[in-house]
């Protein structure tokens, strides 16, 4: 019975990986750029979280909304200053901006929290579900897995059949030939951001309440595992991103659970390596063939 | 002379004169003991921002697990020493023969995760060696390394599992707690003698045909192949060389601090590396030294504002970038400079 709570632990954690990689997956596949700061953008909607509950004292509904609010407006507005001006540069210096970013908050977050962890509450109403004697869902097991599968099903569809969804496949597909089309690029690369970081939020809140404690580097560890589920799955895929979470949560959490939990990061990035070698492009990735 | 001869030149020249003005300035006790304690962590992040330029410079190969081979050759070495910390006894030779030992260990290692690199490209390759670097650091930390008369011993859980003789054992690598103490026979001669050396492979090798080969392979894959420049070859090379340097790099950092453990080979040592490496210009071995100088300094300059000089370093970082990419502030640049090297050409011409 253990393997199966290992396994539905591990689901859990694998939906938070996967709403996390979907913002790196749609912004890489968008704007063509690794968003190192994506992971501190949780790190953000964590705090938000727990100060507006904490201090403010309000219902953790409206915590949740503020932290949605308060990580879109961030998302937004850091592509606008930081990555709209570096539209034409190359890839590494677009990078690097996005080290500094990632710097400036986690700094910023030191300067005004301090450097010890903070103890989160959660913000999960839903109890356990005692299915028998030996095993036992937390109930953030079960509000992570439901609430990230809908919201996949969610991005799923509006991907697919809003006209802003057809505007960033098209962007993502060929960015001249979508503006020729008549699409505003600067407004959809614009809008993507806004949906990558209210993400990240939905993923902090859940993120927080399973590990229920909150400091300046919350965020950098599961980023960093999301952005490999990201690639893991193949970049710029959706589908992709979705699976490759999925998969990174279950491995980590199963290999944590039977073979060792120090090594266990040193597991699932052998995975992901062996992934890689066998098909280059992840899992889903699109092969491109080369022209001469 | 040739021209790439006097670029070189002028890049050991600015090393020297570096070297020797800190020496003077730290013998009159002008830098002070904390500045002076820097002396050797500049030298190794210059020895780690040279060889990362040549993957990501000359290679053209973005890398993010350098920290990885830098620990490689921190730990080894670091045991080596350890070990023969009785037998041999000038600190001199137990360190050079510990930098070859990191640097070949680093090496092979690079050799094995340069045949993923072959397949992979772009940010798929970034993923790999992030994951590598990741991987290394999790092992150290969880492996437990002893010594006896019967030889070595290995566990992963805990250190009495290894079962080491009384009399005879020690502890090389107490898990998470690393190794200590490790010698400290670094110092800043050693690491600028090795600055010379890595400039002087580095330099040379780019300036070869093998090379000219690797950039080749940067500018044009598909063009270099067809006139049969082979690949793998020189991928693997430009990676393995890069990550000999880097383990040695990592020797010098073992050898410097007593507490040898995995903490410091995180990925953001690795991307911070990349930071020097990209603000001093790719490809640029000169701009990659400069750069690592100024911003290794920067945030102990930025002392005085203590707690937020992480923070205006990353605006800096932010800013500077920005501003590279702007194409007024550039042409705004190029007018000033233009106009002062054209006074001064003047000034030439008149004399």
């Amino acid at each position: 019975m253990s393997f199966i709570s290992y396994l539905v632990n591990g689901v859990s954690l694998g939906g938070i990986y996967a709403l996390i990689a979907l913002g790196y997956t749609m912004v890489y596949g968008i704007a063509k750029m690794l968003n190192f700061a994506h992971g501190d953008v949780i790190m953000v909607g964590g705090f938000t979280v727990f100060m507006t509950m904490s201090l403010g004292g309000v219902s953790p509904a409206v915590a949740v909304l503020a932290a949605i609010i308060v990580c879109t407006l961030l998302g937004v507005t850091i592509e606008k200053v930081a990555y709209k001006p570096l539209r034409n540069a190359t890839p590494l210096a677009v990078l690097i901006t996005a080290i500094g970013v990632s710097y400036l908050l986690q700094n910023l977050a030191l300067l005004i929290f301090g450097s010890n962890s903070r103890t989160f509450k959660s913000v999960v109403p839903v109890k356990a579900w005692k299915v028998n004697d030996t095993l036992t869902i937390s109930g953030e097991a079960i509000t992570t897995i439901v609430v990230s599968l809908v919201i996949m099903l969610a991005l799923t569809l509006f991907i697919n059949k809003t006209k802003i969804g057809s505007a960033m496949l098209a962007v993502s597909e060929d960015r001249g030939a979508a503006q020729l089309m008549g699409i505003n690029v600067n407004r959809t690369i614009s809008i993507t951001f806004a949906i990558g970081s209210a993400l990240a939020a939905v993923a902090s809140v859940l993120l927080c309440s399973s590990y229920p404690q909150i400091n300046a580097y919350t965020g950098a560890m599961p980023g960093i595992k999301a952005f490999t589920a990201a690639v893991f799955g193949g970049i710029g895929s959706i589908p992709g991103a979705m699976v490759g979470g999925i998969l990174m949560g279950i491995i980590e959490n199963l290999s944590r659970a039977y073979i060792s939990s120090q090594i266990a990061d040193a597991i699932v990035f052998s995975v992901l390596i062996i992934i890689l070698l066998i098909k280059p492009t992840g899992i889903m990735g699109k092969k491109y063939n080369e022209k001469v | 002379m040739k021209a790439a001869t006097k670029h070189n030149l002028v890049t050991y020249a600015i090393v020297i004169a570096l070297f020797a003005a800190a020496q003077l300035a730290s013998a009159t006790g002008v830098l002070g003991s904390h500045l002076s304690g820097l002396l050797v962590p500049i030298s190794y992040y210059i020895i780690l921002a040279v060889s990362l330029n040549l993957t990501v410079g000359i290679l053209g190969e973005l890398s993010l697990g350098h920290a990885g081979f830098m620990c490689v050759g921190a730990y080894f070495s670091a045991m080596f020493s350890v070990i023969t910390r009785d037998v041999i006894t000038t600190p001199l030779l137990r360190l050079c023969l510990a930098m070859l030992i990191g640097g070949l260990v680093a090496a092979v290692f690079g050799v094995l995760i340069g045949i993923p690199v072959l397949r992979l490209r772009g940010d798929y390759l970034a993923i790999v060696t992030l994951a590598f670097g990741e991987i290394i650091k999790n092992l150290f930390n969880a492996i437990y390394v002893g010594i006896d008369k019967n030889g070595l011993h290995f566990s992963m859980k805990n250190a009495m599992s290894m079962n080491l003789d009384k009399a005879t054992g020690k502890t090389l690598i107490n898990g998470a707690l690393g190794i200590s103490p490790v010698p400290r026979d670094s110092t800043f001669t050693i690491c600028f003698v090795v600055i010379l050396i890595t400039l002087f492979v580095v330099m040379n090798l780019t300036d070869s045909r093998a090379g000219r080969a690797i950039m080749s392979v940067r500018d044009n894959r598909i063009a270099a192949e067809t006139i049969g420049v082979s690949i793998t070859k020189y991928k693997l090379m430009a990676f393995t060389v890069s990550a000999f340097f880097a383990g040695i790099a990592g020797v010098l950092y073992a050898h410097n601090i007593s507490m040898l453990n995995t903490k410091i080979f995180n990925y953001n040592t690795s991307i911070m590396i990349l930071v020097y490496v990209v603000l001093g210009g790719l490809g640029s071995i000169r701009g990659s030294i400069i750069a690592t100088l100024l911003l290794y300094l920067l945030p102990e300059l930025l002392r005085s504002f203590n707690d937020y000089r992480m923070l205006f370093y990353a605006i800096i970082l932010i800013l500077a970038m920005l501003l590279n990419n702007n194409e007024k502030f550039k042409s705004l640049v190029s007018s000033v400079t233009g106009r002062l090297l054209h006074r001064k050409g003047k000034e030439a011409a008149e004399n």
